[in-house]
């Protein structure tokens, strides 16, 4: 009877597979740190846009300045000073992209205004067009017109387009910017890797070895930044003379000091932790355990330091130019196109414009690229 | 507290002492002579009489001494650019106009980026909140020169609303102190958001809201004290974009400041000037840090116990 029963009731139970463990597995890929990060990266919009921005610019630096036939030392006096054009924008006023040189005007009448406006470009009637703001009413400064020059057609080059239009000499801006960009980077490149290397050494070791060591050189960290970036900058530039190589120098002596800190103070904690100490129990030298175990572990530090190294470089390349220590002509950076500029500024903004709105697009972008790795790298300073 | 202020002041004679001993040797190691092209229309007795009158005849390490003395005495030498003028004297003229903008572009800017930080911080996550992030990453990112440019072009050139450059009056103040004043404005502006963030989500905070105090005293009293605390820490690091904002800012619109005469005896190779105007700023710059940080010992005393060894 029982037998029955069993029989009966055996077919409602199936044996089912052994997947005990499988059950317990967590279902998500691995990530590493790394991968981690990125994808956190990935999600932070403001950073992505920064990094295609910074992509495109040093795509740009690198061959911007091939994109016309000019080159970025050929002086041309006849075409100095004149006004960015490009195909194709030329059309759309707001833009200034039109090859015009524009001035409002002031007079008692309009008559006055124009004559004025006849002798602010040279007098050369057949080009420019007058616009009638205000027709005024005799008295001083009523009268208000808009003085046109078409600068392209004067000197009968209509065909021909300067992008970003022609600097005091007649060199090309376009082509100018672009190199200056290139140099500029290049600059804050060196200056950001002697950084690192000098800042990773000497925090390192700093760290690692502790004691009398750490003591001497902690101090002598203390001295060299108690005395302002901007006396050894000038001092350095001073000596050694302004160069590519000597401005990044002078970027890096004065810069390695906070990398050098960041590197120690995380070093220091690291040293006493199980996984150094196992692999010290395991017979790894010195060497070994900083440049395999705690130099990966500061990675992160090390880089978003650096993403904020970057952006401080070209800024004091820009600054030292600007003050006149900087790179000598015909060499072009953005610091001395800047300085360029400023001198003709109110005449001839659109020298000043372009290399601004450049440098300002690459600080922004550093500095928000920075902002998101470090939020990817470290939840913890995530402000 | 004594003894940190005297380490302090060591570390500040010991740097002091160093740059001027560089600043010393890199003047002996400069090409060309002192007395520039004159030298060459004097005989070779009035050579000698020049000499021994500024005392280069002497060997080197007595110039040394001479110079240590003299400098401790706050006597920085003479001008090349400037016939037989005493530096410290050109320096004391120009210190004027420099100091006034930077203190109000110091004053300006620490003002208002503390009040948008605030209001940020309160109104947390809203428009105020991503336009005062804005500001702030804009301010801190573009070039002081290039702001001052867009100054200058724009509310100077185009509107003429304000003179475009030199030092006349009050008016001719603004535009250089608005240049100045963007970078303390934005530094202040995302800290104070930050700390206020933090302050406000306190329990100290919650316990004064239960109690039945005001928004307006929860925010002023209880929270902005406490959140300025930590803003002192900033102030370094501010002190020293004012300083190398000086330089150019005064250059653009004409001030006539420490930082332009320092810019032009670039331009001149006046080297007792560049020389003397760096000290001056080394001292100045240090002093403020000093300064700042017995501040901050004094307000935090979590500080005094580490001796300022972090």
């Amino acid at each position: 009877m029982a037998d029955d029963n069993k029989k009966n009731l055996d077919h409602l139970f199936v044996l089912t597979e052994d997947n005990q463990q499988s059950n317990e597995k967590i279902n998500r890929p691995v990530t590493t740190f790394l991968q981690d990060a990125f994808r956190s990266l990935r999600r932070n919009v403001a950073a992505m846009i920064s990094l295609v921005v910074l992509i495109i610019i040093i795509v740009m630096a690198a061959f911007g300045g091939q994109m016309n036939e000019y080159d970025s030392t050929t002086q041309n006096l006849s075409w100095a000073k004149m006004p960015p054009k490009v195909q194709g924008l030329e059309n759309i006023g707001w833009l200034g992209l039109d090859g015009t040189d524009s001035e409002t005007i002031e007079a008692s009448t309009v008559e006055a205004a124009k004559e004025r406006g006849l002798a602010r470009f040279k007098n050369d009637e057949e080009h420019i067009t007058f616009d009638v703001k205000s027709e005024g009413d005799g008295t001083e400064d009523s009268a208000k017109v808009v003085a046109t020059h078409d600068v392209y057609a004067s000197k009968d080059m209509e065909d021909t387009y300067f992008w970003f239009g022609t600097d005091g000499l007649g060199r090309d801006l376009w082509t100018r910017t672009w190199e200056g960009t290139r140099i500029s980077l290049f600059i804050a490149f060196l200056a950001a890797a002697i950084d690192l290397v000098i800042g990773v050494a000497y925090g390192g070791i700093s760290g690692y070895y502790g004691g009398r060591a750490d003591n001497v050189m902690q101090r002598i960290i203390e001295i060299i930044t108690g005395i302002p970036n901007l006396v050894v900058l000038i001092l350095m530039i001073i000596i050694m003379g302004s160069g590519i190589v000597s401005i990044s120098l002078a970027l890096a002596i004065t810069g390695w000091t906070g990398m050098a800190r960041i590197v120690r103070g995380e070093v220091l904690k690291l040293k006493n932790q199980e996984f150094v100490l196992a692999s010290r129990t395991l017979g790894a030298p010195n060497g070994r355990i900083i440049s395999r175990h705690l130099i990966p572990n500061v990675a992160s530090l090390i880089i978003i330091n650096t993403m904020f190294t970057i952006p401080s470089a070209i800024f004091f390349e820009a600054f030292l130019s600007f003050i006149g220590l900087g790179l000598q002509p015909p060499t072009a950076s953005l610091g001395t196109l800047i300085d360029d500029g400023f001198k003709s500024l109110t005449t001839y903004p659109h020298m000043l414009i372009f290399p601004a709105i450049l440098i300002s697009v690459i600080m922004i972008a550093f500095n928000l690229l920075g902002d998101g790795l470090r939020d990817a790298f470290d939840p913890k300073m995530r402000k | 507290m004594a003894r940190y202020i005297l380490q302090r002041l060591g570390y500040m004679i010991i740097t002091l002492f160093i740059i001027a001993t560089v600043s010393f040797f890199l003047m002996k190691l400069m090409p060309g002579s002192p007395l520039g092209a004159a030298q060459e229309k004097l005989s070779e007795s009035q050579l000698e009489i020049v000499l021994d009158k500024y005392g280069l005849n002497d060997p080197i390490p007595v110039q040394y001494y001479t110079y240590m003395k003299n400098l401790v005495q706050g006597d920085l030498g003479v001008s090349f650019q400037f016939d037989n003028r005493e530096v410290t004297g050109i320096l004391l003229d120009r210190f004027g106009p420099s100091l006034q903008l930077g203190l109000q572009a110091l004053i300006l800017g620490s003002v208002i980026g503390i009040l948008f930080g605030l209001i940020a911080a309160v109104y947390h996550n809203g428009v105020i909140d991503f336009t005062s992030t804005i500001i702030a990453v804009l301010g801190t990112s573009i070039p002081s020169f290039v702001f001052a440019g867009l100054l200058q072009y724009y509310i100077g050139v185009k509107l003429e609303w304000l003179p475009v450059a030199t030092w006349d009056g009050f008016e001719y103040s603004i535009l250089p102190t608005i240049a100045l004043a963007i970078f303390p404005l934005a530094t202040s502006a995302r800290f104070m958001r930050t700390e206020m963030v933090e302050v406000l989500g306190s329990d100290f905070i919650t316990t004064a809201r239960a109690k039945g105090v005001g928004k307006f005293g929860v925010v002023f009293k209880h929270g902005l004290r406490n959140a300025l605390i930590p803003l002192i820490t900033i102030m370094g690091p501010m002190a020293v974009s004012l300083l190398t904002g000086t330089l150019v800012i005064e250059k653009i619109f004409g001030v006539p400041g420490i930082g332009d005469q320092f810019v032009n005896s670039i331009t001149q190779n006046d080297y007792p000037i560049i020389m003397g105007t760096t000290l001056f700023f080394a001292f100045f710059f240090i002093l403020v840090i000093l300064i700042i940080d017995i501040l901050y010992g004094i307000v935090d005393p979590r500080i005094r116990l580490t001796g300022g060894d972090k």
